[in-house]
């Protein structure tokens, strides 16, 4: 049972830094960026290739992801997303929408269409028992690294002036503007280190979430669940909700696996219906 | 005198900051009567209120003596309260034509026919037609609602919320906007709405405010400063300290 | 100017949006001419049929009412397993089984209506996606039900009218789906000109207007969501019955976003959008799919991208002209 709680933690714990950077884009800009999985999938990729291809250990393939990641959230977001700021939510989502399928079909081309597989070092791999508990190492490593990321986020959030410009932007970009703030910049800094996260998340995901083309697609749902229910204001709505997120969904599966995801799907419906600006926003969600 | 709308101890707060304080207002049954204020006097909170936009922190409202506080919106409009927007509130795709066939409809019930043809319904045509002659929109009637001139559609946002026959009309800074030249027939025609319609005028500019209105209320940080005719208003010098000083200076 | 001929203007402003123009006339003897000129793209044609029902269907709640809907795919999946089993189980009349879809999706629609009464469109997007997803996963565990995976198989459908038999050509299948599209779009048509469609616009173009203007929001949304529902089921019922088979695939995710690229490439708002967005994406599909079929998903993403982007100005202005071509050759030839 225990153990089930762990796992759980460990996947929404992934589920949030694969996410996160999609929650501060849309409450930043206001914008649905469905092709926030596409990045991830990127990230996964990019440690594949350079693990089989260029022989880099699984630790420096991480940051290699989250930077290859970044850069092309760099790219994207001043070539194709920018005009799309001003369009409507529904041209905004066709838009992504457009972008998951490009992704999906070009990694289908590129990298054929079976699941892919890093090879773990030996220190991360197995599991131990602590009083008790199953703890797989991998996943203890997982929750480590995205626990000190999570708290370095909520500490940049809140406590630096990149930090309090990026709320100001959020609460209301006219008057960031109007005080001086290049919200633009500020923007296009986010996307990127958000594209970044994700790919830094589709990286840690290979081994939990499996990695092929249908990456981006099959996980979309989660992500959003993510953005919707924990709000777009703050770090902790977020990060909150992919722990829900994880174990309900760690949980589901392991008890009644015949009800597969209609749990959390289910889940999700009752939480937007019954708090339809996300289960801890401050007013305008 | 008979009431036509009334306040009872309004109270609304958002947050901390109170925008409407314990306001008891009264309009009389076909009053012109206008309601001023400097910008942040909470006007437009209150005709949110009167309108069912927003729920009151405490206090009610009555139309023509009934309890209306917790009455939707659109229920309000069929009871008889109508309203305008100081910024337009229109359907921009649609026809002058369109417009006042939907709140003429609306207003015969008609909304609830799904099979029925618009123009087969000879009432419907008949008052759509006499809206549109009495505010001279017969002559754009076919165009786009989005892409007239401003001072037309300040016209058919009076036209739509009169198309709904009220007996109390809210007009919130109906002339906002509108260049002088076009204004005078704006409130021209707002002078010449029927007599038992009781007019409630939002407004801004004391030139039109004093032209037209009998009665006058002054809301000043959210309550009731003053209230009277409007050489009493103009005299008070509470008025003239909190608003009337302010205004000629900004 | 006097009062009657005020009168007689607004009756004829109101008549103009309900007319029959001669382009509309000339599209529908298209789609029968069709049958004849391509005897063999017959099944193609009858997908094309129940495409563009579907995307009437959605054009109700998001041209109309302004309604966007991620998850459209839940009624046209719920009406087409809903058929299937009535055919398999209780009676092979189509026209029974087609109206059991369209009631099955019409109560789901209005079951599910509360939904997207509030929240943003975001929150709409994210529940209708929900509602879809959901469905999709209960028909995969109820295999016993469904077939899941496998899908519904052993579908025996009758004759239509007792006096047509489906055959493997499509004749009857396409017939049968174009003549039940005309029949409710002849109706949709009619729905939107009314009082009822007057006021889905207004609640589209200014929902604070429509409500100052005595329009209850809320009954309205409730009313067009079941309808399109059941529109949709419709759909559903129809590719059910003709293709005698019903696979997990009518509520994938998928199925709902190519419903909206139909739309957005036909134009919403005016009931023909879906048609003629249904058979441009069925030819795009058609034409992608000889070259490269295998990645016939990344050409439709590139075309979303690039629409969006800047090409439905270009596409809509081509059609419009199109269009107006037909249209003032339609004018002139009964004169």
């Amino acid at each position: 049972m225990l153990t089930i709680l762990f796992d759980g933690v460990a996947y929404g714990m992934i589920l949030f830094v694969l996410a996160c950077g999609l929650s501060v884009t849309m409450g930043l800009m206001n914008f649905i960026n469905l092709a926030h999985g596409a990045f991830a999938m990127f990230g996964g990729y990019v440690t594949v290739l350079a693990m089989q291809r260029l022989g880099l250990p699984f630790l420096w393939a991480l940051p290699a992801a989250f930077l290859v990641a970044a850069a092309a959230g760099l790219v994207l977001e001043r070539l194709v997303y920018r005009p799309m700021y001003a369009k409507s939510h529904l041209d905004q989502v066709m838009f992504s929408i457009g972008l998951v399928f490009m992704a999906v079909a070009g990694a289908d081309y590129l990298m054929g269409s079976s699941q892919q597989f890093v090879q773990l070092p030996a220190w991360l791999s197995g599991r131990f028992d602590l009083a008790g508990i199953g703890v797989g190492r991998y996943r203890l490593f997982i929750i480590l690294l995205c626990g000190a990321l999570a708290f370095a986020m909520q500490w940049g959030f809140t406590r630096t002036r990149f930090g309090s410009r990026l709320r100001a932007a959020v609460d209301d970009a006219r008057v960031a503007r109007g005080l001086g703030i290049p919200v633009n910049r500020l923007f296009a800094l986010t996307f990127a280190f958000g594209s970044g996260l994700a790919g830094l998340g589709g990286a840690l995901g290979i081994e939990l979430m499996g990695l092929d083309p249908t990456f981006s697609l099959k996980f979309m749902i989660y992500f959003l669940i993510v953005v919707t229910v924990g709000g777009t204001s703050t770090i902790s709505g977020p990060f909150f909700a992919a722990m829900l997120l994880g174990v309900a969904d760690v949980a589901g599966k392991y008890l009644v696996p015949q009800l597969g995801a209609f749990i959390i799907y289910a889940l999700m419906v009752v939480l937007l219906i019954t708090r339809p600006h996300g289960l801890f926003a401050r007013g305008r969600a | 005198m008979s009431v036509a709308l009334q306040t009872f101890d309004l109270c609304k707060s958002f947050g901390g900051i109170t925008a409407t304080d314990h306001v008891d207002f009264t309009l009389a049954k076909g009053a012109r009567h206008a309601l001023i204020g400097p910008n942040g006097a909470g006007k437009t909170t209150f005709v949110n209120l009167l309108t069912g936009v927003l729920r009151p922190s405490s206090g009610r409202v009555e139309l023509k003596g009934e309890d209306i506080t917790a009455v939707s919106r659109e229920a309000r409009v069929g009871r008889g309260l109508a309203r305008t927007f100081q910024i337009n509130q229109l359907f921009g795709t649609m026809t002058p034509v369109e417009m006042i066939a939907l709140v003429t409809s609306e207003r015969l019930g008609r909304g609830r026919q799904l099979l029925r043809a618009l123009d087969r319904d000879a009432e419907l045509v008949a008052e759509t037609a006499e809206i549109l002659a009495r505010f001279r929109l017969d002559d754009i009637m076919d165009e786009r609602i989005a892409t007239l001139p401003y001072g037309k559609q300040r016209q058919i946002e009076i036209a739509a919320a009169f198309a709904a026959k009220p007996s109390v009309l809210l007009l919130d800074e109906p002339a906002a906007g509108v260049p002088e030249a076009e204004r005078r027939e704006l409130m021209a025609m707002v002078a010449g709405l029927p007599e038992d319609v009781s007019v409630l005028l939002i407004e801004h500019d004391m030139d039109l405010v004093f032209r037209f209105a009998t009665r006058i209320t002054v809301l000043v940080n959210g309550h009731v400063l003053a209230e009277g005719d409007p050489d009493e208003v103009a005299r008070d010098p509470a008025v003239r300290a909190a608003y009337l000083g302010e205004h000629a200076h900004g | 100017m006097s009062e009657g001929s005020i009168e007689a203007r607004v009756q004829r402003s109101l008549y103009a949006a309900r007319r029959w123009h001669p382009a509309e006339i000339m599209f529908w003897l298209l789609a029968v001419a069709a049958f004849f000129l391509l005897p063999r793209q017959l099944l193609i044609l009858n997908e094309i049929a129940i495409l563009g029902l579907f995307a009437v269907s959605l054009d109700l709640i998001l041209g109309y009412a302004g309604i966007v809907s991620l998850g459209h795919a839940a009624f046209f999946g719920f009406g087409a397993y809903a058929a299937g089993l009535f055919a398999k189980h209780a009676s092979a009349d189509p026209l029974a089984g087609l109206a059991v879809g369209m009631g099955a999706a019409g109560l789901l629609g209005l079951l599910t209506s509360p939904l997207i009464l509030r929240g943003s469109d975001l929150t709409r997007l994210m529940v209708t996606l929900g509602v879809a997803l959901i469905l999709g996963e209960l028909a995969n565990s109820l295999g016993w039900l469904t077939g899941g995976a496998d899908g519904l198989q052993g579908i025996m459908m009758g004759s239509v009218l007792g006096l047509f038999e489906f055959d493997i050509f499509g004749k009857v299948a396409y017939l049968y789906s174009l003549a039940v599209l005309f029949v409710l779009f002849v109706l949709a048509r009619r729905i939107v000109g009314s009082p009822f469609g007057l006021s889905l616009r207004a609640i589209r173009d200014n929902p604070l207007r429509a409500s100052a203007s005595g329009v209850p929001l809320h009954w309205r949304l409730v009313a067009v969501y079941t309808l399109a529902a059941a529109y949709a089921g419709a759909a559903g019922a129809l590719l059910a019955q003709t293709t005698q088979f019903v696979s997990l695939d009518v509520l994938a995710f998928h199925r709902s976003a190519d419903l909206m690229l139909v739309l957005i490439i036909g134009g919403a708002g005016y009931l023909y959008g879906g048609l003629i967005g249904a058979v441009a994406f069925k030819l795009l599909q058609d034409v992608i799919a000889s070259f490269t079929p295998q990645y016939w998903m990344f050409w439709i993403g590139l075309f979303l991208v690039l629409f969006v982007l800047g090409g439905r100005e270009l596409i809509h202005g081509g059609i419009k002209a199109v269009v107006g071509r037909v249209a003032r050759l339609g004018r002139r030839s009964p004169t």
